[in-house]
């Protein structure tokens, strides 16, 4: 233990503690800026600047470990100075037009400025005019560099935790800036439109392209049959936004604040979680069958998942050569929006051209995906327009909609039943889980041997997670699976992501099946989420997730009667000619530079 | 009183391998002694005790250790590295050697700056003369170069390790502190061409007769760039502690009006503290650059030319580097053109008094010493 002064208090800490963390143990705050607890430390805001006795500078608290006999003052006259001008120099190179700004109020900057009490600039506004101008080149993520403090959150977002290093410090002084390869617009470079750095920015210099405005004229288009889809991770995450605390369940509350703002039919994503399981799982014993039985050698394996859209984008850059390995499922969002756009106004006796259909999302890649080309099966533009769930607590704000008192409502019918295997999809291993719930029973004719339904080895935060499950008793169409063991791997985060591909690359990988989401938790940690996020935060979303699924009445995607029911009256069989047409895609190589 | 002048760098009069030899056949510990013994503090600007720094590394334990020659010479009007990598390069080899031996390490680098990449035509057959000399004595040790790309940031040692490392030339946090996590996050010790030299010859001499130059603070002697208004500019060694009036006397043009010791990033003295003005680190230390600047100069100007300097070659990491510098520049641009009043002045003092305590590194720590020596000391120039 090192024994130390803060503020004349002492402190006893374990030695390696920065001197922040020890502040913070005597309920002293000291201000940060580049600092995450996500991402390795930087020190370079300087914001958290403290003074040490006897050293000729100030230190910075997040970057200084602690030391024997330190005495610190984290608020003397020589640090409050110093810290104020840090704030005065960062407000003066900063597009400080806070009424209009997307993060009005959520802003970290705006929060100090707040506290030191920056009236009137005391320095020179040095913000260039052409940098006024956001690049909103991708239909994602919007990058505003006069908003930029050069913090550098997003850098090490973009590095540390996704490996893609899309964004990255250029130049030098007063040219210095956080640019992507050539300065070249966010839609040519290998962004993966995840938005992990959305989440860390402390100010607006990124932030997801938003889209309002076109639901809210949709809704008001009498003409327009507006249907939204929600995704599992909205649920336990939305109310974060409107008052409650991380890991509190909404879903009820969702579904009637959706209502409330006159969506035509509140609809719900965890039915295409379920179909997708009944789809990817058997496409999955198929590739496997193709392999052991048929022996086929071109048979790519292991199969990798492909709900998330950033990762999608990621192996497109990254390791095109394995994109055969891809399920060629679509993701649960735009299997709904094909199905939205062709099955539902059948059902429904719609014109389909008169359909709207919304998303709302945990994610930014969303926004991207459902512009691909490729998403277009229905005739249309399957999914119209994806709005975050940030976003769609604007809406419930912009609507007066009293959140907390709201009573609790459910789905619409017709593609709005789920089941607790679909709400896991929400977080890391959760498809994989929902996976093997179904494709063990339909191998076996029984449920899985794990106590509860929950499988256990494939959750957690742990970035690669492995497990293996041994197939015995199978039915006869499957007997050739008989005695065989399942090897499946778990990935969330693309740096993580990157460990299990260069794995299956070099050949050093024997699984059957990967998950990989784009993001730290899965889409509970997406890019479009509430803001802050910490493992802390993410791990209540989690418990929050699987206590949801818990709650279901039914927690097996082939048990969901909505899916019974679609592929009897639409879609036939998995794997079938419709879903072919309506459910599958393929994946293109995207270039790196 | 007058300086006085001393040939120890640049004298020829002994073989240098020698000296290595003298070196190896003493032990780890007797060589760091005698260099702290001589009190030799580092000749880059910083000061640091040269003999502490290789003890440090010493004490290490680690299965690698590198010793860095800090060869990336960019203060302004500082010009004696490229000089002593020229003429005696043989010196700082040696030098790089004796510290390898002392604590423990195989490889070491020259960190060449970028500009002085054509040094290298005349400098690699000497290199690889050395590392086989070292091969035959059966010292394990080999010097590579590392060449810089012209940022003056990566003078700084922990910006220039992270170029070596292929990274982009910004500070570390420190601690660590590079005796502990250097190059590649190894024990490291990283000196200065100059410093390297000295302790060549520290070794040479013998550490009692270097400490009997100079003062009990500022042991020895140090070699300097003189630029500016001057008859004779060129390269001095000369004996540290020195007033900065005999400096003056020997080498202005009869009209100096300030001094600007230690480059850039130093201070400015005026005429009026010539007398009372010690150049050694008990007084203002120097990296070796000394600007003579005559009353037909323009003060303003030159405080300007600076900041134009640190505003363009702030690596733009921290705040108060990145936007001080630039608030700086523009602040007395400003007052210049009456669009901010001269008590702007002051708000600007305290802004350089902030950076000087709170910038992540030396560069950002530095603009203040021009800054406000400059301000206080020539306020209507600055104003008017």
């Amino acid at each position: 233990m090192v024994n130390l002064k803060i503020n004349n208090i002492p402190v006893a800490v374990e030695e390696g503690t920065t001197i922040l963390d020890a502040a913070r143990k005597l309920n002293f705050r000291i201000p940060t800026l580049c600092y995450h607890p996500d991402l390795s430390i930087a020190g370079n805001c300087r914001v958290c600047v403290v003074e040490v006795k006897g050293a000729r500078l100030l230190a910075a608290a997040c970057a200084t470990p602690v030391a024997d006999g330190m005495e610190v003052m984290t608020n003397s006259e020589k640090v409050r100075s110093a810290r104020k001008h840090v704030v005065e120099l960062l407000l003066s190179e900063h597009n400080a037009d806070c009424t209009k700004c997307i993060k009005n109020g959520k802003c970290e900057l705006q929060e100090l400025a707040s506290e030191y009490r920056i009236g009137d600039h005391v320095f020179l506004d040095l913000v260039k005019e052409e940098c006024k101008i956001a690049d909103i080149s991708s239909p994602a993520i919007a990058k505003d560099d006069s908003k930029c403090i050069r913090c550098q959150r997003c850098v090490r977002t973009c590095s540390e935790l996704q490996n893609v290093n899309a964004l990255a410090v250029i130049a030098k002084g007063d040219h210095q800036h956080i640019g992507t390869f050539l300065d070249k617009p966010m839609h040519e470079v290998v962004c993966t439109n995840c938005g992990q750095c959305i989440n860390r920015c402390p100010t607006a210099a990124l932030s997801e392209r938003t889209y309002i405005d076109q639901v809210w004229d949709a809704i008001n288009d009498p003409e327009k049959h507006v249907v939204v889809q929600t995704a599992p991770a909205v649920r336990i995450a939305l109310g974060e936004e409107l008052g409650f605390d991380p890991g509190v369940r909404v879903t009820g509350k969702m579904v009637a604040a959706l209502r409330n703002l006159g969506f035509n039919s509140v609809l719900d994503t965890d039915f295409t979680a379920d179909l997708t399981i009944m789809e990817e799982g058997t496409e999955l014993l198929t590739r496997l069958k193709l392999a052991l039985v048929d022996k086929k050698e071109d048979v790519a394996l292991p199969m990798f998942t492909s709900c998330s859209p950033g990762w999608i984008k990621y192996i497109e850059h990254m390791y095109p050569t394995l994109l055969n390995n891809l399920s060629t499922c679509k993701s649960p969002q735009q299997m709904f929006g094909s199905l939205a756009k062709t099955y539902y106004p059948q059902k429904k006796g719609i014109d389909p051209k008169n359909i709207y259909s919304v998303s709302i999302m945990p994610c930014t890649a969303k926004k991207f995906e459902c512009e691909r080309p490729e998403m277009r099966d229905s005739g249309y533009q399957d999914v119209d327009v994806v709005l975050t769930t940030r976003e769609l607590a604007m809406m419930i704000k912009q609507a007066g909609i009293d959140f907390m008192k709201l009573e609790d409502q459910k789905c619409d019918s017709l593609m709005g039943d789920s089941t607790g295997a679909a709400v896991i999809f929400g977080a890391t291993g959760g498809v994989m889980e929902a996976a093997i719930r179904t494709a063990y029973e339909i191998v076996t004719g029984r449920e899985i041997p794990f106590e509860n339904l929950n499988i256990t080895p494939v959750r957690g935060m742990e970035g690669v997670k492995e497990a293996s499950l041994k197939i015995e008793g199978c039915v006869p169409d499957w007997s050739f699976l008989e005695g065989a063991e399942l090897k499946v791997a778990i990935a969330h985060g693309l740096a993580n992501a990157k460990i299990l591909m260069d794995a299956v690359r070099d050949g050093k990988a024997a699984y059957h099946f990967i998950e990989v989401m784009a993001c730290p938790g899965g889409c509970l940690g997406g890019g479009g989420q509430p803001i802050p996020t910490s493992l802390e935060i993410r791990q209540k979303r989690t418990e929050a997730i699987y206590a949801e699924d818990e709650g279901m009445p039914v927690r097996k995607s082939h048990e969901n009667p909505e899916i019974t029911q679609i592929y009897e009256e639409f879609l036939g069989k998995p794997l079938g000619h419709k879903s072919h047409e309506l459910l599958h895609t393929h994946y293109k190589k995207r270039e790196r530079y | 009183m007058s300086t006085k002048k001393v040939d120890i760098i640049f004298d020829a009069g002994c073989a240098i391998i020698d000296v290595l030899d003298k070196g190896l056949a003493m032990s780890k510990d007797e060589v760091i002694n005698e260099i702290i013994n001589s009190g030799l503090k580092g000749r880059g600007g910083a000061g640091f005790p040269t003999g502490l720094k290789w003890k440090f590394a010493a004490s290490e334990q680690s299965d690698k250790k590198y010793i860095i020659c800090n060869a990336d010479e960019g203060e302004p009007g500082t010009f004696k590295d490229r000089e002593i990598l020229t003429k005696v390069p043989e010196k700082v080899f040696v030098g790089m050697a004796l510290c390898s031996y002392a604590v423990g390490a195989e490889e070491g680098y020259i960190y060449l700056r970028g500009e002085y990449n054509y040094l290298l035509k005349d400098l690699q057959p000497k290199i690889d003369i050395f590392n086989n000399q070292m091969q035959q004595r059966g010292h394990k040790f080999i010097i590579k170069v590392k060449s810089g790309s012209g940022a003056y940031v990566c003078g700084e040692e922990t910006s220039l390790m992270e170029s070596m490392e292929g990274k982009r030339g910004e500070p570390r946090n420190k601690p660590p502190f590079p005796t502990v996590a250097g190059y590649n996050g190894k024990p490291t010790v990283i000196n200065n061409v100059e410093t390297l030299v000295y302790t060549t010859m520290i070794i040479r001499m013998g550490s009692n007769d270097f400490k009997a130059l100079g003062t009990a603070d500022s042991s020895g002697s140090k070699v300097f760039s003189v630029s500016g208004d001057t008859p004779n500019a060129g390269i001095f060694e000369l004996e540290l502690g020195m007033k900065l009036n005999e400096f003056v006397e020997e080498w202005g043009d009869g009209d100096t009006k300030a001094v600007q010791v230690g480059g850039a990033s130093g201070h400015c003295v005026p005429r009026k503290n010539f007398d009372k003005t010690i150049i050694g680190f008990e007084g203002i230390p120097t990296g070796g650059s000394m600007m003579i600047f005559n009353s037909s100069r323009s003060m303003y100007n030159v405080l300007k030319n600076y900041l134009e300097f640190f505003v363009e070659e702030s690596c733009g990491q921290c705040t108060p580097c990145r936007v001080g510098c630039q608030q700086l520049l523009k602040g007395i641009e400003a007052i210049k053109k009456g669009e901010k009043s001269p008590a702007y002045l002051e708000d600007l003092k305290k802004l350089a008094e902030s950076m000087k305590i709170a910038a992540k590194c030396g560069l950002g720590q530095s603009v203040a010493n021009p800054f406000i020596s400059i301000a206080d000391n020539f306020k209507e120039e600055i104003i008017y």
